[in-house]
């Protein structure tokens, strides 16, 4: 039993070993100098320097930052101010057909981007929207709300139905028992959903390289700016790789501490 | 209940959430563009002569009040998959974009590009006559050019002197491709983690296939002869195929059919070959001691040859102007000024000699300080350049330009998938001849394209 658990443990280091192990060896490589990144064998010990930093900053890396951060904002509040109420409708108090309605938003993910791409491509160029960040906020909200519904029509389905039935009984109407009662017991998820949603907008990569050029480019449109054919620049590489994932690791970290209390809170006492 | 889910918990989550979010996006004044005067949005293949360009765009926007500039610098494929789109749907996105000797004659076929012949005439001091001819007539239509090059490259062998010294081997100037095999052969040395020769396998038109083509070309194969009948499976192909396969089988780097131009580079300059066979540029890499260990150990002679008297081939990025490009005259203001003398002379002042884009302009062979910066591999390069056209280094006529390339908008696609073929031949996933049979069957179905539209 002992033996079991101590295996148990050291195979569960083991696996999180193998997953951090890239990002650590990504935050190692980023105070490198370049000679020092292409060492072989590979240098663990090294006079650290921020010179990477400095050359990704001087590259410009702020204002795809500050569009990265717009897009990923704007379309997560527009996804949760879209999917609270459909989760509602589809779960608390069904519509009619709502499976069909389920079934309609997931078989929006079917079809693979890249076969969109070219009518989304003369869409946005008709519509003005090319190199435009609105062209990525209007995307990425389209992209992660059918699986906000989802997600959060889960969550819905666990909010006991005696405490909507006793709210009602106290006169509760619909706004108020969506935003006094039901709420407060899926924060955890909704906050589940955004940080997902958060993640799918901050990373994506396919849209914004194709739907931006000098002005709405995203972060990660930045990044592959510095994956070179010719040449060996690893260290910098390394340095914008660290730098574009930071922000997502830190709401990650944040809204983690809050999803473990929120679901530790239990909803009927 | 109403204490246990009260607002305050949720109001504080989503307050967290938000200025972390906020936080994050810095002011969030996105997409927004400088108030007044002109802005040019450069497309450009992120490159490190091209970082280079963008670090000293400041002293073109000082010289030029007025106009803002803006790069969009992307990795190769993805930056030709969003060049062509834009310039084929006349998306407007960019006023300049950066392309090869590839699509220049096909875009400016297609009507997409501006004769930028008029701006050339009109520009004093420009001097395109000192433009390497190959390079100028691979970017030119009926004699008027479409781009402007800004760096141009051939093929060529670097060796290690020192390996070869050891060995009581001496390599000649001109080297046939049965000398590199014999050579290879002598030198492999798996003990000491020491390829023979370390050769481009890794799937991709513009990866394997390119220094492949050059084999294919001076065997005296071809891919598609006069009539657009494929010729993969010709005697000629395949003794150049089985060739190629054998020698980085037996002599080549290990992990051959993923390894491309960076990953020999990489090979190379940790002393892990004893030649390389690649890109007349890479020469800048191998010298420069922060990323080499065997700088000033290598020689470099001009591609190896078989049936032909050259073999190297011929590649180059340059500027185009999309026709639907409004500010015409700014653009081409930049589009000068990147690829002007002054341009050469501002780059080996501020940043060192052998960082100089290469292999454009004959002048550049005649400054001092470049010459004797690049004197191990600056003769080799121009030489290459010089003689890198389809009579020097086919034997037989093709329907095509290009020499490493088939200058048709299919083989992007068709060169991917028998690149895939020769590197799943390398892997020993399958017989050259397996692997000819099936690119066979690609290229036929493109050729037969070409003859019903003959």
């Amino acid at each position: 039993m002992r033996l079991g658990r101590i295996s148990l443990t050291a195979f569960t280091w083991l696996v999180a070993i193998l997953f951090v192990f890239p990002v650590i060896w990504m935050v190692l490589t980023s105070f490198k100098t370049e000679a020092d990144a292409y060492t072989d064998p590979p240098k663990l010990f090294f006079t650290p320097t921020l010179e990477q930093f400095a050359g990704v900053f001087e590259r410009g890396f702020l204002p795809y930052l500050a569009n990265s951060g717009f897009v990923t904002l704007i379309s997560t509040l527009a996804v949760l101010l879209l999917a609270i109420p459909a989760s509602y409708a589809l779960s608390i108090s069904p519509v009619k057909g709502t499976s069909n309605v389920l079934g309609f938003f997931l078989s929006t993910k079917m079809l693979p981007i890249v076969a969109a791409i070219i009518p989304l491509y003369v869409i946005s160029q008709n519509l003005q929207l090319l190199d435009n960040v609105w062209a990525l906020i209007i995307l990425y909200t389209a992209m992660n709300l059918p699986l906000a519904i989802w997600m959060m029509r889960s969550f819905f389905l666990e909010v006991p139905k005696e405490m909507i039935e006793a709210a009602r009984v106290d006169g509760a109407k619909l706004p108020t028992l969506l935003y006094r009662v039901v709420l407060p017991v899926v924060a955890p998820g909704i906050a589940a959903t955004a940080l997902i949603c958060v993640i799918f907008s901050w990373t994506e990569f396919f849209y914004a390289v194709n739907l931006s050029a000098a002005r709405a480019g995203t972060v990660p449109v930045f990044l592959s700016g510095f994956i070179t054919s010719e040449g060996l620049y690893w260290a910098q590489l390394s340095a914008a790789a660290l730098l574009a994932s930071l922000p997502v690791m830190i709401i990650g970290w944040i809204a983690q501490n809050h999803l473990v209390r929120g679901l530790s809170m239990g909803a009927v006492k | 209940m109403r204490n246990a889910f009260g607002r305050r918990r949720r109001g504080r989550l989503s307050a967290i959430l938000l200025s972390a979010l906020l936080l994050a996006t810095g002011c969030a004044g996105a997409g927004a563009i400088g108030a007044g005067g002109q802005t040019l949005v450069i497309a450009i293949v992120a490159n490190p002569q091209m970082n280079d360009a963008i670090a000293l765009s400041d002293q073109f926007e000082r010289d030029h009040p007025g106009i803002e500039l803006k790069f969009v610098s992307l990795p190769e494929n993805q930056a030709r998959a969003k060049i062509t789109a834009s310039t084929a749907t006349q998306g407007g996105e960019f006023d300049v974009v950066m392309i090869s000797n590839y699509e220049t004659p096909q875009w400016a076929d297609n009507g997409w590009l501006e004769n930028l012949q008029p701006y050339i005439d009109s520009t004093e001091g420009y001097d395109a006559d000192d433009f390497i001819p190959s390079i100028r007539e691979s970017l030119s239509d009926d004699g008027d050019m479409y781009a402007v090059p800004f760096y141009g490259e051939s093929s060529f062998v670097a060796y290690r002197k020192d390996l070869f010294q050891q060995a009581g081997l001496t390599m000649p100037q001109n080297p046939t491709w049965e000398q590199i095999a014999g050579f290879a052969e002598q030198l492999d040395d798996p003990a000491n983690g020491v390829a023979g020769i370390c050769l481009r396998g890794k799937p991709g038109w513009g990866e394997s296939l390119a220094p492949f083509s050059t084999v294919v070309n001076t065997f005296g194969a071809r891919y598609f002869d006069e009539d657009w009948n494929a010729q993969l499976t010709s005697p000629e192909f395949k003794e150049a195929a089985n060739f190629y396969v054998n020698l980085v089988r037996e002599h080549g780097q290990t992990g051959a059919s993923s390894a491309g131009f960076t990953e020999c580079g990489t090979r190379y300059g940790q002393g892990e070959a004893a030649m390389w066979y690649d890109a007349t540029v890479m020469a800048g890499t191998n010298e420069d001691p922060a990323s080499s260990t065997v700088a000033g150990k290598s020689g470099y002679v001009s591609a190896p040859v078989n049936k032909t008297d050259a073999s190297g081939w011929l590649y180059t990025w340059s500027l185009a102007l999309p026709k639907v490009t409004e500010n015409k005259d700014a653009a081409w203001e930049f589009m000068r000024w990147m690829t002007d003398k002054q341009f050469v002379q501002t780059v080996g002042e501020e940043f060192g000699w052998n960082r100089v884009p290469p292999g454009v302009r004959q002048s550049t062979y005649e400054i001092d300080e470049y010459t004797e910066a690049a004197k191990a591999y600056a003769q080799p390069t121009l030489d290459g350049i010089r003689e890198a056209n389809q009579d020097n280094t086919m034997t037989e006529p093709v329907p095509y330009p290009g020499i490493q390339f088939v200058g048709i908008p299919e083989f992007q696609d068709l060169g991917t998938r028998i690149s895939q073929q020769l590197s799943a031949a390398i892997a020993g996933q399958k017989t050259v001849d397996e692997a000819l049979e099936q690119a066979q069957e690609y290229a036929e179905t493109v050729g037969q394209a070409y003859r019903e539209t003959q």
